[in-house]
């Protein structure tokens, strides 16, 4: 019999072209995507060496990072960003490669676009020169985030230069109590095995509450797999992940879904295979998480009170935590529901899906965000602000007194306008809240879309619960 | 690429964890097109007030530090983005080699690709190196790739592993693609497989 291999394994195997002595192996990309930030030296790179894409077909460009999430119509302001969005859409004529334009439905950030025009399939390997490509392993795709230089080597041969990962297995069983959220699981995972304690491997999520998650809540986990230090997390496709892709522009349809399906449907770990490391989390036993800290591994719930880093007796960790504390301006023992925010940022890639609008929606339908409070509210893409407002979600927000904005990354990493000010404090359904990632003297509290719905209304971080 | 062979030079200390790379080029200075230039924007925030004049006691503005060849830091360095921007700002900078317990894999990998060696070594070891630096215009670390081998200051050598294939790609500069595009036939071979064993994927 044939050796039992994880998900990761079976995926890894079925992409091998060529293993050299020292085991290091060329893997075949089958999907790439591009976006402004990452690519203008890959594209030039290739100019410089006479170079043509390899696939061009595989390939899928938009602009996501410098869009302005305010009116369009008159371009970008800024010159540089200007010029690099600019860059995209050139590069992608030269080169032939699709492109969604700033005033394209489809436009939005790259790893809701992937999955929303069924460029994104289980058993696939696709990367990005983004590290949050992580997200479409809730596919059952191996995907990773990758540099530039990468960018510019699955241009030119749709193939990368990998050492094999080793495996992990995060086992999530257990009920998810009302007001935990798919974000919660991820955020109590990374609270367990670390920033970096993913280094080096592939996570596999399996158990009962990833299961119960939908297709948007498990995109929520794989995304942030990369703040575990994990390059890539997977989840096995299922009946719910069919149910996705299906009917998707880009996905396989007729005889070919039928021939695709049957072969996703193999995408699964095997009985006894092995895994490198295990965890175990009991979703019934979590509270609603909220970062305190500059790293995402700095997380607790929301019950609890800001650590004291005189209690911690490893040194560099003591000082990464006074450091942390000074930079969020938090003291020990505080309250954390006592911590008042002056912004509310739901969206990104991590929650800037329908479902996420529609659960922020519900928290603020008939509620009004605090007078302290700007809340800025960012759909993923084009295709789910065109939803969300055919389900009259828009109207929830702008009634709350939130602002109603067209999609991009925004103030996840703060590279356009939207940005927070020196001292000011957000509550963000994004994935970092490292020191000056919403804006330089910026405190970042990462939490689900319910939390940070709940701490527009109350202008401090607030126990969903309790509402 | 820039080979790298052997690399004598000042080592600088930064006794931090998880040194992200927001942190080693902070966002706005994503906006370039090209790969130069990002030196003097490297650790921006920690290194110049808001209004752009530098922080005195931040390590690479102190007179023995501003031309510091090599970095050496805490446990998880380079975690966060996968932003190449984060190694071409240290390059240009002229930090050829970063020593650290440990790496997150994207920014380690892109390393590789821009002429830096990340070496990871024990904390022991780490610790060792860290009072190396702290102490100032003597705190130079001669770093030999070809024997994986870092002397100290007082001559006691410490030996590091490094993958083989990376080593041989430091050593003799060579670009990936170049080699890659050598063994076009066995991507050509893989993808006509691939047309008859998934070709929903074929365009």
């Amino acid at each position: 019999m044939a050796k039992a291999r994880t998900l990761f394994d079976k995926i890894w195997d079925a992409h091998l072209v060529d293993v050299q002595d020292d085991g290091t192996c060329l893997i075949y990309i089958d999907r790439h995507l591009v976006h402004e930030v990452t690519s203008p030296q890959a594209f030039e790179g290739l100019r410089m060496a006479g170079r043509k894409i390899r696939h061009p077909e595989a390939t899928l460009a938009v602009a996501d990072h410098n869009v302005p999430t305010t009116d369009r119509t008159k371009g970008i302001e800024n010159i540089e960003s200007r010029v690099q969005v600019e860059t995209l859409e050139q590069n992608a004529r030269d080169f032939g490669v699709e492109y969604y334009r700033m005033d394209d439905i489809r436009q939005g950030i790259v790893h809701i676009v992937g999955p929303e025009q069924g460029f994104t399939l289980p058993g696939t390997t696709i990367v990005c020169g983004d590290s949050h490509t992580s997200t479409h392993g809730a596919f059952g795709s191996l995907a990773f985030g990758i540099g530039t230089s990468e960018v510019e080597h699955v241009l030119a041969t749709q193939t990368l230069v990998q050492k094999p990962a080793k495996n992990m297995l995060v086992k999530v069983d257990g009920k998810l109590p009302a007001g935990c959220t798919a974000k919660d699981i991820v955020l109590a995972i990374i609270g367990k095995i670390g920033t970096a304690g993913g280094t080096g491997y592939v996570i596999e999520y399996a158990g009962e509450a990833i299961r119960e998650l939908s297709m948007e809540g498990r995109m929520t986990v794989c995304n942030m797999t990369i703040e575990g230090g994990a390059r890539a997390g997977l989840i096995a496709p299922d009946e719910k992940t069919f149910a996705y892709v299906q009917g998707r522009p880009k996905a396989p349809k007729g005889a070919a879904w039928e021939a695709a399906v049957n072969y996703w449907k193999t995408l699964k770990t095997d009985e006894g295979a092995h895994f490198d490391a295990v965890v175990e989390i009991d979703a019934s036993k979590l509270v609603p998480m909220v970062t305190w800290g500059t790293s995402p591994e700095d997380v607790l719930p929301i019950t609890a009170t800001v650590p004291n880093p005189a209690d911690i007796a490893d040194e560099g960790k003591r000082k990464a935590v006074e450091r942390s504390l000074d930079y969020m301006g938090l003291v020990p023992g505080q309250p954390l529901t006592d911590v008042k925010v002056d912004v509310v940022f739901i969206g990104s890639c991590t929650n800037g899906r329908i479902e996420d609008l529609r659960a922020a929606a519900e928290i603020l339908k008939g509620r009004k965000v605090a007078a302290s409070v700007q809340a800025l509210i960012v759909p993923g893409s084009g295709l789910v602000k065109e939803q969300a407002e055919a389900e009259g979600l828009d109207k929830v927000f702008v009634a709350a007194g939130a602002e109603w904005r067209e999609p991009g990354c925004s103030m996840c990493l703060a590279m356009n306008a939207d940005q927070l000010k020196p001292g000011q404090r957000s509550a963000s359904t994004s994935n970092r809240n490292f020191e000056g990632r919403q804006g330089r003297g910026g405190r970042t509290h990462l939490v689900s879309p319910q939390m940070a719905a709940a701490a527009a209304i109350t202008g401090k971080l607030t126990d969903i619960r309790t509402l | 690429m820039e080979k790298f062979t052997t690399l004598t030079g000042i080592a600088a200390p930064l006794p931090m964890i998880n040194v992200d790379t927001d942190m080693i080029i902070p966002k706005q200075f994503l906006k370039t097109i090209k790969r130069s230039g990002l030196g003097k924007n490297l650790f921006d925030e920690m290194r110049y007030t808001q209004d752009g004049k530098e922080i005195a006691d931040f390590v690479l503005n102190r007179p023995q530090y501003r031309k510091a060849q090599i970095l050496v830091a805490g446990a998880n360095f380079g975690c966060g983005s996968s932003r190449e921007h984060a190694p071409w700002a240290i390059g240009d900078f002229g930090i050829r080699c970063i020593i650290a317990p440990s790496f997150a894999d994207i920014f380690f990998s892109n390393c590789f690709k821009n002429g830096i060696l990340p070496i990871k070594l024990p904390q022991e070891q780490v610790d060792q190196l860290m009072l190396d630096a702290q102490n100032g215009a003597n705190a130079r670390l001669s770093i030999d790739l070809e024997n994986q081998e870092i002397t100290r200051p007082d001559g006691a050598k410490i030996t590091f592993e490094v993958d083989a294939f990376r080593k041989h790609c430091l050593l003799n500069g060579l670009d990936d693609i170049g080699l890659t595009l050598q063994r076009a036939a066995k991507i050509d071979t893989f993808e006509s497989k691939r047309r008859q064993s998934e070709p929903w994927l074929a365009a």
